[in-house]
């Protein structure tokens, strides 16, 4: 381990919109080796919008991307795709490929961009869907399998490669509370076991309090962050009514002062 | 009704009191806010408007509804309208309605004139054949790489593409081409028989099934069929995000989806029109040696002489085609998909059209091209 804080992926000046449309102005900020960030806000502030730039799915309007240094956006097509490579995405809802079963899902990537045999991808394909408590489900199509179980498939198929960073969009979405804190705990584990930056886009405060180290805050009406840092810390010392109100889930700071 | 539900009093200078009473619920019908307004007219001083309610109102959301427009109107008009003589629950609700989300909202779907939405289609349809020649060309580039193996090829799936496209369709395309060739011995014979060269039938029936008729009808069965449910499984995967995961991982979605089903499809509409030639000549043959009552040996000897091979070459050639427009449609207005089951829906009607309407174009242009080659 080296002692020197390195920074992943740096975000310059971002702005995000559609058309003439802006979603978000001005976002700046940094995510280093290690960190569990946290991308949080209000409904439709424009979280997934990040992430998509943040993947490489959607061009921001305006600023930089850098990962390592190297700005994502002003890569050509060979040099986007070697960056994509160090991903590992958690969708919403899975997105697993429904031709495929779950572990030819998980088996597709290493097929892709590694030299193993058969027998060897079939080894790994049984580590990662035992490293999400999947094992034995590598024969079972998505279709066949519930939500929960869709989501950690998925996460088995986003580590496959043992990417440098996992991205998950809503990652609790959808799951009880038993499994939202489940894959809380795993998104922890799979950090310190393989060493990966995270970034997760949420709004559930459970989860942020639970799992995060480092968070920026989007604000719908500004359009733009207005804070950046440990969740935690931010709840103990943040003075913007805003932030205060999304992270105890208070009442709404206007009604307050009517 | 009217004095039933709204009694007006302008006892106090400058106030018009309301009194509100009767049956305001929604079942009951909505009172037009005109019957205020129009006194607010009469009463030009009228600065402030209150309320009493009478002991047996009933009211739900339609007193609400017809109170927000109400108090929206004389809000233009400067007039202070008091609720406080409003029902309690009533007072809660209309706070809430008029409480401003404070958002702005995307400048979207403003009314169009007739103009802009007919100038707007027409930009559409340019906008669309770009987008189709685009795919084609990434179409074109992902064959490249396949021929050079530099692309990565699920044989596993293409083959069961295969199967859905060929197999799973024989019945059908059986069925159809052999009604087609029964069909065309029956409106022949109408003809022919006044001349007594029935036998001629079977001239119209080979050499109309085997030239375009058998690959235009299974061009449009696998149009409905199998370019539908292209549309169909590529607009479900970019709804629920598998395409965005496949681009990701560094995949491009045309080299790992839509090359099997271009290829699969282009492979088989040959196979299936070669069959479905016979068929429609075994229709022909059914009707004309068991109910026009030919020589069974005299009709087959005519057909053999009637086809000539070219015929063959030129009905291939159109079944070709139809798959590349079939399978090419249907991929691309999947890819294309808006991610709501609407957008599923409308991708799999377009394509379904695209394909009918480019078969019919393109039959069109090669029977052209073919008069001019003189084949």
């Amino acid at each position: 381990m080296d002692s020197v804080i390195a920074t992943v992926i740096e975000v310059r000046d971002l702005d995000l919109g559609y058309d003439d449309y802006a979603v978000m102005r001005n976002l700046s900020f940094s995510v280093n080796k290690g960190d569990i960030f946290i991308v949080m806000g209000v409904n439709g502030c424009g979280k997934s919008t990040l992430l998509k730039s943040l993947i490489g799915l959607r061009a921001p309007t305006r600023g930089k991307v850098l990962y390592s240094g190297k700005s994502f956006w002003d890569e050509d097509e060979a040099g986007q795709q070697n960056i994509m490579r160090r991903f590992g995405v958690l969708y919403q809802g899975g997105a697993l490929w429904s031709s495929l079963t779950v572990g030819e899902n998980v088996a597709l990537p290493l097929q892709l961009y590694t030299k193993l045999s058969c027998q060897q991808i079939q080894e790994v394909v049984a580590l990662k869907l035992s490293l999400v408590g999947l094992e034995g489900y590598g024969d079972f199509f998505p279709s066949g399998i519930s939500g929960g179980m869709r989501k950690r498939a998925s996460l088995a198929r986003a580590i496959a490669l043992d990417p440098d960073i996992i991205f998950f969009d809503e990652p609790s979405s959808g799951l009880d509370p038993i499994n939202a804190r489940k894959l809380d705990d795993l998104i922890l584990e799979l950090r310190d076991g393989l060493g990966a930056t995270v970034v997760v886009v949420t709004h559930e405060l459970a989860s942020i309090f639970a799992v995060g180290n480092n968070s920026v805050f989007l604000d719908v009406e500004s359009k733009t962050m207005i804070a950046t840092g440990d969740p935690k810390s931010l709840l103990a010392n943040s003075k913007d009514p805003r932030v205060i109100q999304f992270l105890t889930r208070g009442p709404d700071s206007k009604e307050l002062k009517r | 009704m009217l004095s039933e539900k709204l009694t007006f009093d302008y006892s106090i200078p400058k106030t018009l009191l309301i009194k509100l009473s009767g049956d305001w619920q929604i079942s009951a019908g909505l009172l037009s806010v005109n019957e205020v307004t129009s006194q607010l007219t009469t009463h030009p001083d009228i600065a402030q408007i209150n309320f009493s309610v009478s002991q047996g109102l009933k009211w739900d959301s339609g007193l609400i509804a017809f109170l927000l427009k109400l108090i929206r109107e004389c809000g233009q008009k400067n007039i202070h309208v008091a609720r406080e003589g409003l029902p309690q629950e009533a007072q809660k609700l209309l706070a809430l309605a008029l409480k401003v989300d404070e958002k702005d909202i995307p400048p979207k779907d403003a009314r169009e004139s007739f103009l802009e939405r007919s100038g707007e289609k027409a930009l559409q349809i340019s906008e669309s054949l770009a987008a189709g020649l685009d795919f084609l060309g990434d179409i074109a580039v992902s064959l490249g790489r396949l021929i050079t193996g530099k692309s990565y090829f699920r044989w596993d799936d293409f083959m069961l593409i295969v199967q859905r496209c060929g197999v799973d369709t024989l019945l059908l395309v059986s069925l159809i081409s052999l009604l087609v060739g029964m069909i065309l011995a029956f409106v022949g014979s109408i003809q022919l028989k006044m001349f007594g060269a029935q036998i001629f039938i079977s001239d119209i029936v080979g050499i109309a099934m085997v030239r375009v008729l058998s690959a235009v009808m299974t061009g449009i069965i696998m149009s409905g069929r199998i370019g539908a449910s292209f549309a169909a499984e590529l607009g479900m995967m970019q709804t629920n995000e598998e395409i965005d995961a496949l681009k990701t991982l560094g995949v491009s979605p045309v080299e790992f989806l839509v090359i099997p089903r271009v290829l699969a499809l282009v492979i088989m509409m040959p196979v299936l029109t070669i069959y479905a030639d016979l068929m429609g000549i075994l229709g022909g043959f059914v009707i004309s040696a068991g109910m026009l009552h030919l020589n069974p040996v005299e009709y087959l000897n005519h057909t053999q002489h009637a086809v000539k091979l070219s015929y063959v070459w030129v009905g291939l050639i159109h079944s070709l085609v139809f798959g590349v427009i079939v399978a090419v449609s249907g991929c691309l207005r999947g890819i294309k998909c808006e991610r709501s089951a609407a957008g599923v829906g409308i991708a799999t009607t377009s394509a379904v059209v695209t394909g009918i309407t480019g078969i019919v174009i393109a039959t069109a242009l090669i029977t052209f091209i073919c008069q001019i080659l003189g084949v």
